[in-house]
């Protein structure tokens, strides 16, 4: 069993299918291999994530987000050896890319005031632990079907309308709501009882 | 039943859009550029003239390479020349 799950794994995959398949353990010990796939599947995981803390929870200015954002992945690439359990790779990343962040705002808040000892602004905590939420969300789609997955992404995430989704996806646009609520249901079913209450 | 609603659920979805596709492919190339900064360096500890043109103009070297010039590959590439 163990072989053929090898077997497959060692097919070449799209970066978001190998994501979608691999525990992130699996994926850090491929890429730690020297797998490729493996490395370009842990930033198609990863790559919203650090995205919306540097812009969403630090409001990072575009510019100044992309170099976060390159930083982050040159050093989880650099560093990967340095995790000690590889299970922990997403709050290594988290707190890699809050540092960066905070990093980054201090040195902009130096070149406007050199003589300010204060912080600039904080993250924004609960807009991080809604991020965290939002992970475990998408780590719920990667399980659905490809079409309730790519429905839900482009509606949602993307902002793409009924016609644009429909087209891509080549479904008549006068489903796509339909289909938009029947992955909703499958994917509140697929996250199941372990999800927090609704307490926001 | 879970204890999501689905208005809940969609916020959840919207809030990790995908990430500019350009930034995703350079961190994506990240091993294939590494492998090409090697390159790059070990040609300009040989070829003086190169050396040069490489000190002078880092993201064109890179470019020629067919590498994104992010910062963290330009500042490396910086370090290991001068």
């Amino acid at each position: 069993m163990e072989a053929a799950r090898d077997a497959r794994e060692a097919a070449p995959r799209s970066p978001t299918a190998l994501s979608a398949e691999l525990s992130d353990a699996r994926l850090v010990a491929r890429c730690r291999g020297g797998d490729e796939e493996a490395w370009s599947a842990l930033v198609e995981r990863f790559s919203r994530y650090v995205y919306a803390i540097a812009v969403q929870a630090f409001r990072l200015p575009q510019h100044d987000a992309e170099d976060v954002f390159q930083e982050v992945f040159a050093r989880v690439y650099e560093r990967l050896d340095t995790l000690r359990e590889d299970e922990a790779v997403r709050p290594w990343i988290a707190q890699l890319t809050r540092r960066l962040c905070i990093d980054r705002l201090r040195a902009g808040s130096r070149e406007i005031t050199a003589d300010t000892e204060e912080l600039p602004d904080a993250p924004d905590e609960d807009v991080l632990a809604q991020l965290e939420e939002s992970f475990d969300v998408h780590d719920a789609m990667a399980r659905l079907s490809e079409n309730c997955r790519e429905i839900l992404d482009r509606f949602f995430a993307r902002d793409e309308s009924y016609r644009a989704i429909g087209e891509a996806l080549e479904l008549p646009a006068g489903t796509i709501a339909s289909r938009i609520s029947r992955c909703l249901v499958k994917l509140r079913e697929e996250i199941g009882p372990e999800a927090r209450p609704e307490s926001r | 039943m879970s204890a999501y609603d689905i208005e809940r659920l969609s916020r959840l979805i919207g809030m990790l859009p995908p990430a500019p596709a350009a930034w995703v492919r350079a961190a994506r190339e990240l091993p294939r550029a590494r492998r090409e900064l090697d390159n790059i360096v070990e040609r300009a500890e040989s070829d003086a003239e190169f050396r040069r043109a490489l000190i002078a103009d880092l993201e064109t070297a890179l470019q020629a390479e067919g590498v994104e010039p992010t910062w963290p590959l330009l500042d490396e590439l910086r370090r290991r020349v001068s």
